[in-house]
């Protein structure tokens, strides 16, 4: 008796609990959406990664190692690519091209790399250029230290601004109480480089001791989406959190995203983490998830092929298997619902030169969302 | 003197039994590292899975019917169709590149957790036999 009274108030707690959080943890089931999807390119395992080249043909990665050259429906496979560290999350990961790609041919890679001395992997960025179905003038550009065996939290999107810099995500890799407080070791952090890798000299903590420069933004868990909002030409993330609070940042130079301090989250084994939500000198997510959707891709829709959706930032699930979209005013999430649902696990999201939207799904492919007319 | 044969039976069935428990426990130890590093995000903290989603390992009759096959799952990775309790899962999970002590380790794990019971220990050699 006892036991199913406390239970009847424990019930309650959590109901009321859950009831108060914010209409934004709501998602929607949307009845008609102005769009059907097309599978484009089939038969992927893991594809992680997505960059499109001027001449209309795309690069996509599979996790395992390959990267995949698809042009007017023919899937090439190209070779001399870094050898990568397959182990738990790590592999061959994000690919992106230079804004002036036209120009200059270079391709961004990031992957999970042996490099050093240590036993384990961690993050890698290189560049490359194309030729034969090869790339060619491989440049390693970063190297993440130490290496650990460790399966988790890579990170490792792509993204360059609007003045050519390029950000690099790298999640704290399963250390979560060395890595990301701390702006002398690399992990749980977002970088900023010049396109060739140098070190800005206005980087946020360039001339502190023993910190590394490269670091543009600390306090992160394991971004997995990385995009350029296309008014403001702000870089936003999308990061795991642990059980609750994914969440959706603005990043700023030198700032501290709070994690492991202060997180929505709590951990895998629903024990507490820190009742911690906030914190002086932390920053605040723009959005947060309770329950986590695990969030992999992240991509604003800038143009009007979707009609009333220009604005709208699409985030990829893992773990519901869907397309979310967030519908924006200013920097407040006002809805959010679920495209494509049961779809599999959602990897990447990205916007085409072309202005439509490509997605990228484990197990399945890449599929094109062609607008209704 | 028969009487001390027996005794000395006894003694070491018990011995190379309690050898075994202690093997068993070890491995598990060892295992729930690996567990809690590339499994719990999709399979969760006690082997319940994600509903329709990431199939449970809790007391799943497909990993209690299906041995080699989960091994080799986890060896090598898994894709496709597999009924897990009555429900069709059809989902990808990839290689996670383990060795193959971490392999027979987080194996044990799983087979002795959460209801779950095995009567025999996953070993290196019996990892290692398995091939694509």
């Amino acid at each position: 008796m006892k036991n199913s009274v406390l239970l009847v108030f424990l019930t309650i707690g959590i109901f009321n609990s859950s009831c108060a959080q914010d209409a934004e943890n709501q998602v929607k089931d949307p009845k008609n959406t102005p769009f059907t999807q097309q599978l484009i390119i089939d038969e992927m395992q893991i594809p992680w990664g997505m960059a499109f080249l001027p001449d209309g043909s795309m690069l996509v990665t599979e996790k395992s190692g390959e990267i995949i050259h698809f042009k007017e429906g023919v899937k090439t496979k190209i070779s001399n690519v870094p050898e990568v560290y397959t182990r738990g999350q790590g592999g061959l990961l994000d690919i992106e091209v230079h804004p002036d790609y036209e120009n200059n041919g270079w391709i961004y890679i990031s992957y999970a790399s042996e490099e050093g001395e240590e036993k384990g992997g961690h993050t890698a960025l290189m560049r490359a250029k194309l030729k034969d179905n090869s790339l060619t003038d491989n440049e390693l550009l970063y190297k993440a230290t130490p290496n650990t065996t460790k399966g988790q939290h890579f990170g490792s999107r792509i993204v360059f601004d609007n003045d050519g810099y390029l950000f690099l995500s790298i999640g704290e890799r399963g250390a979560r109480d060395e890595n990301p407080q701390d702006i002398t070791r690399d992990g749980g952090k977002i970088y900023r480089f010049h396109e060739d890798g140098k070190i800005p000299d206005d980087n946020p903590f360039v001339g502190q001791d023993g910190a590394k420069t490269a670091i543009y933004s600390y306090g992160h868990r394991n971004p997995q989406g990385l995009a350029k909002h296309p008014e403001t030409g702000e870089i936003w993330d999308n990061e795991h959190g642990p059980r609750g609070g994914d969440e959706i940042n603005v990043i700023k130079p030198g700032a501290n995203y709070g994690w492991p301090v202060i997180t929505y989250g709590i951990n895998y084994s629903g024990t507490i983490i820190t009742d911690e939500t906030e914190k002086e000198g932390m920053e605040q997510p723009l959005h947060y998830w309770v329950p986590s959707i695990a969030p992999s891709g992240m991509a604003f829709i800038s143009s009007d092929k979707y009609g009333d959706w220009q604005g709208s930032v699409l985030v990829g699930s893992l773990k519901f298997q869907y397309l979310e979209r967030l519908e924006l005013e200013g920097n407040k999430v006002v809805n959010r619902e679920k495209l494509m649902a049961d779809i599999g696990r959602v990897r990447d999201v990205k916007e085409g030169p072309d202005g439509l939207i490509y997605v990228a799904v484990e197990g399945k492919g890449i599929y094109k969302l062609v607008p209704k007319s | 003197m028969k009487f001390l044969l027996v005794l000395v039976f006894l003694a070491t069935t018990t011995n190379s039994l309690y050898a075994q428990e202690a093997d068993l426990e070890e491995s598990m130890l060892r295992g729930k590292e690996i567990y809690m590093d590339f499994c719990v995000t999709c399979h969760m903290e006690n082997g319940e899975g994600v509903p329709n989603t990431f199939p449970p390992l809790a007391q799943s009759d497909y990993l209690a019917k299906n041995r080699e096959a989960s091994i080799k799952g986890v060896k090598y990775g898994q894709q496709g169709e597999i009924v897990v309790n009555g429900v069709i899962y059809n989902n990808t999970m990839a290689p996670m590149g383990l060795e193959p002590e971490e392999i027979a380790d987080v194996m044990n794990y799983i087979m002795n957790s959460w209801g779950n019971w095995s009567d025999k220990l996953v070993t290196t050699d019996e990892v290692d036999a398995i091939t694509k």
